[in-house]
């Protein structure tokens, strides 16, 4: 359901200020989402000064920073670093992206920082992703063939079958994607969301997957694929280059070629 | 019916008291890209132009019936009001119009790369805001 507002208790207060050291030169402000289950309280912001010349370039690197030297409350998801684990996805300036590939410097002013936009928050900036897990399962990321795989060896695949996947293979469920559309904001009870409806598409382009019958039947449906109304912002945001809505519209299309 | 996404908002703090979690904000924080701006505004034109359509069909109706009852329709629709609501209906006609074709092109499978989607989004508001003030333009010099 369309909700514009934010319900009562996950308003947005004023928090605390951490200033900068003494003698910092170039002092940049994070402002970052708070929000724990244990204290009973709103949602809030907290600002943090942070002296960039003692700090790596990219937003992670600040908030790494953050938890170690200034406040160790602060939570957030991160692991590889480089854009490969999908974990530090979160709201920075407006926009889904990877913290670990964001630059400070691509930001101007001050530098906001929220969890992934319409989730379950589990602490600061950390979602509950359940249900998009859950979603991601129900479109069975997996191969399945009746066919019996050769004796000896793999099944293969020609250089064009295996370049229709390209663009695919690449997604790290980070989920920037599905959490940037307004369809999946208001309808993600029902609505697939761009994510995963790319890893559908991977296993249906897969030239060795043979449910393709099966998946489309399972994804003809009003909610689950068709809530797509194109708005991009998944191309938009995606922060490995990927066009979720591209497959997406390769779906539609291969729904309806069928019916021919 | 019941969003089963509510589930997910019950949760249990350190001490293992049940809280409800907040839901992270969504518009209030979002830096709208000019596709998201162009398909809220494909959606709003289509109702504007749903609702003009009515005020067309007076006029039409009111031509058919009787010589008062158009004049009462052409003094309206002449009318500072009238051509307010007639100026946003063209507006709205082009744009939907244009937006439209933008996203058929779509639905045949083209335009979704980086940049196209964003030069096509930019093509229909040049082109909206061009034949807007050529239709005026041309009108007005007629009327």
């Amino acid at each position: 359901m369309v909700a514009f507002n934010l319900p009562l208790n996950s308003r947005i207060g004023q928090g605390k200020t951490f200033k900068a050291p003494a003698g910092a030169k170039r002092v940049r402000e994070f402002k970052i989402y708070r929000w724990s289950p244990d204290d009973g309280k709103n949602p809030r912001t907290d600002t943090y000064e942070i002296d960039l010349d003692e700090c790596g370039p990219m937003v992670l690197d600040a908030l790494i920073k953050i938890k170690n030297e200034v406040d160790p409350t602060l939570t957030f998801r991160r692991s590889c670093r480089e854009g490969i684990c999908g974990s530090c996805a979160m709201n920075i300036d407006g926009r889904n992206t990877l913290a670990c590939l964001k630059p400070i410097e691509d930001v101007k002013g001050a530098v906001k920082i929220s969890p992934l936009p319409h989730m379950p928050v589990v602490k600061d900036l950390v979602p509950d992703l359940s249900q998009i897990y859950a979603q991601y399962r129900s479109v069975k990321p997996w191969m399945q063939a009746d066919t019996p795989a050769p004796p000896d060896g793999e099944r293969l695949q020609s250089k064009e079958e295996r370049a229709k996947m390209d663009g695919m293979w690449e997604c790290i469920l980070c989920f920037c994607c599905s959490t940037a559309c307004p369809s999946y904001w208001w309808n993600g009870d029902r609505y697939l969301g761009p994510a995963v409806l790319l890893a559908a598409y991977r296993w249906i382009a897969d030239s060795r997957d043979e449910a393709t019958g099966q998946r489309l039947d399972e994804l003809e449906d009003p909610f689950k694929l068709y809530r797509c109304h194109t708005i991009m912002n998944c191309t938009d945001t995606c922060p490995k280059g990927l066009n979720p809505a591209k497959a997406i519209g390769a779906i539609k299309q291969l729904i309806v070629e069928r019916q021919r | 019916m019941k969003d089963v996404r509510d589930a997910l908002m019950v949760a249990r703090n350190t001490d293992g008291k049940l809280v409800r979690r907040p839901l992270s904000p969504h518009v209030q924080v979002y830096r709208w890209p000019l596709s998201m701006a162009l398909s809220i505004l494909h959606r709003i034109t289509g109702v504007a132009l749903g609702v003009g359509t009515l005020l067309m069909t007076w006029w039409l109706v009111a031509a058919a019936s009787s010589d008062a009852a158009f004049a009462t329709a052409e003094g309206f629709i002449g009318s500072p009001i009238g051509l307010l609501l007639l100026f946003g209906w063209s507006l709205a006609l082009f744009f939907h119009l244009f937006s439209g074709i933008r996203h058929l092109v779509w639905d045949a499978g083209f335009g979704f790369d980086e940049p196209a989607y964003n030069t096509s989004g930019w093509a229909v508001v040049i082109a909206t805001g061009v034949c807007t003030v050529l239709a005026w333009g041309i009108g007005l010099a007629v009327w």
